[in-house]
């Protein structure tokens, strides 16, 4: 059995409440030419397809760069979301994240940090 | 990039980084800084009060320089225990705070950062921004240097981890293993642009001059953890901390959490009107004494929070990451006297951290959380006994004093009073 056929991540914000991604637009980043993040395992027999009820990546990264695609049964990561907080990484109960830094200079710019 | 080797390469220009450069470079060594963001501060995230001492131990009087990237001197200092619909304020206000080194500043973290990077630059540091170190260069078991993601190599008798909490390394070093989501907060917060007049009407301040405030209880959505909310000169920080694996077993995404903070009766009249202008995020070692990693190795240190140091009984970190980078310095340039840069001598590094706050305030918390995590009281029960019992102390409601304090003694005696006074006592030490 797949633990994702009943995976759903709704969340009840309150009325007027800012999504995360407009939050992000708030952001500026320079675009790293090539991801700094991906799954060890992204298949179908994924950890994340096949064990994972919880999905803390998804439901916790504080720039939602991880969302479940039903369909294909697998994580997307929107790598370029990313604001670099490292948290991704202890978040994942099967060590499935691998996730570096953008090379020198790129991925996120704090103007106020 | 020079290609001749270095005294010391330090990974990251946050605090402790540019401290600790500071500190080698005035003393003649050859220094240089690398920094992965594309500018010092790029990458890094802080609330952010700033204590000054810890700062004028390195840059003295550092709040007359016009160019220091000050916010707004704290004068007043509050705690908030919450309910959903009701609060208990403790706080203390005093211009005494002013007096001879002003006890804290607040802080927009790029800007100070970038300040501060200068003045290691002034101190004869190089500074590379935009530099990525990838892996440390081993030799007979020693560091020797780093090796950046282009694929250079850098020489130096030190390399001093100065690269936060995710500390890439002090994990390539092999001196540190993953953290655990139990020992990390997760920060998230927004800068709200406000005009000054309008916070100094809203926290009753007098010009310039600037409150802090932290607010626990039913805001933090039964997380270990609290909502802070920091007056800068045209601007309010408002952000969520709460432990790593609370989010991660509650599914919260800290964003959202921020904008339910956003809604609470206490916060909403403080912030409205103001205009979002920055959204960030950010780790925060919070296992402190317990997961430090082996601060010296031979051709290695590492500070700040890196190495673990933060106080987050007392919101303190970048003090800890100053200190223990100035240390971190002052013992390498003992070294590069004695031509020996072999673990036995940087572990004097290790010595002056004892003697300093640093290690003594780190030991001394480190089961304050333990002790807090242990009873779920502090999350839910006591936060309502103490807006209970500041509802019967300020309630004129026709029946006898007595009366209020039977049933205020009856609500603690619900839970045991010497299981209230076990619960408690442990958190004396975040109490002086």
């Amino acid at each position: 059995m797949s633990v994702s056929e009943t995976f759903k991540h709704e969340v009840a914000l309150p009325e007027g409440a800012e999504t995360v991604e407009a939050k992000l637009g708030y952001l500026d980043y320079k675009k790293s030419p090539k991801p700094h993040i991906a799954l060890r395992d992204g298949g179908p027999e994924s950890p994340c397809a096949t064990r994972c009820a919880d999905k803390p990546c998804v439901t916790v990264c504080p720039a939602k760069v991880y969302e479940w695609e039903d369909a294909q049964k697998k994580i997307l990561v929107a790598y370029e979301n990313c604001i670099e907080c490292g948290a991704c990484r202890m978040l994942c109960p099967f060590d499935n994240i691998a996730c570096d830094w953008p090379a020198g200079g790129f991925g996120v710019k704090y103007k106020y940090g | 990039m020079a290609d001749d080797a270095f005294d010391a390469i330090v990974v990251g220009a946050g605090p402790a980084g540019v401290s600790a450069a500071i500190a080698m470079a005035r003393a003649g060594l050859k220094v240089v800084i690398l920094e992965r963001g594309e500018y010092p501060g790029a990458k890094n995230v802080q609330g952010a009060v700033l204590y000054s001492r810890m700062l004028h131990e390195i840059i003295p009087d550092f709040w007359k320089d016009p160019e220091a990237a000050l916010e707004r001197p704290i004068v007043e200092q509050k705690t908030c225990i919450t309910t959903e619909d009701s609060w208990v304020t403790v706080g203390y206000r005093s211009q005494k705070f002013l007096e001879g080194v002003p006890n804290c500043y607040t802080i927009i973290r790029v800007r100070f950062d970038r300040w501060y990077a200068e003045k290691a630059a002034e101190a004869g540091a190089e500074v590379y921004a935009g530099v990525k170190v990838e892996d440390v260069v081993r030799e007979n078991g020693g560091i020797v240097g780093i090796r950046t993601s282009e694929g250079d190599e850098l020489r130096a008798s030190v390399v001093i981890a100065c690269d936060g909490v995710n500390s890439i390394v002090a994990q390539k070093a092999g001196f540190r293993k993953e953290l655990r989501p139990a020992e990390v907060a997760l920060g998230a917060k927004e800068v709200l642009g406000l005009p000054a007049e309008k916070i100094e009407d809203r926290f009753a301040l007098e010009p310039g001059q600037g409150a802090t405030m932290e607010l626990f209880g039913s805001i933090t959505e039964g997380m270990l953890g609290y909502v802070f909310i920091y007056t800068n000169k045209d601007s309010l920080s408002l952000g969520v901390g709460c432990k790593l694996s609370d989010y991660q077993k509650k599914g919260i995404r800290p964003s959202d959490h921020l904008e339910r903070v956003k809604r609470h009766p206490y916060i909403k009249k403080l912030i409205s009107g103001a205009k979002t202008l920055e959204y960030s995020a950010h780790l925060i070692p919070e296992g402190g004494f317990k997961s430090m990693p082996p601060l010296a190795a031979d051709g290695f240190l590492t500070a700040g929070d890196a190495a673990q140091m933060v106080n987050a009984a007392y919101r303190e970190g970048s003090n800890l990451a100053m200190t223990s980078g100035r240390l971190a310095g002052e013992t390498v340039v003992e070294a590069k006297i004695k031509g020996d840069f072999s673990g036995a001598t940087l572990s004097s590094y290790v010595d002056k951290l004892r003697r300093s706050y640093v290690w003594s305030d780190l030991e001394e918390v480190k089961d304050l959380e333990a002790a807090v995590e242990r009873s779920e009281g502090f999350l839910d029960f006591y936060p309502r006994l103490a807006n209970d019992l500041a509802y019967l102390r300020f309630s004129v409601d026709g029946r006898p004093k007595k009366e209020h304090l039977k049933q205020a003694i009856a609500l603690v005696r619900k839970r045991g009073f010497l299981r209230v006074a076990k619960e408690l006592w442990p958190i004396r030490k975040a109490a002086i």
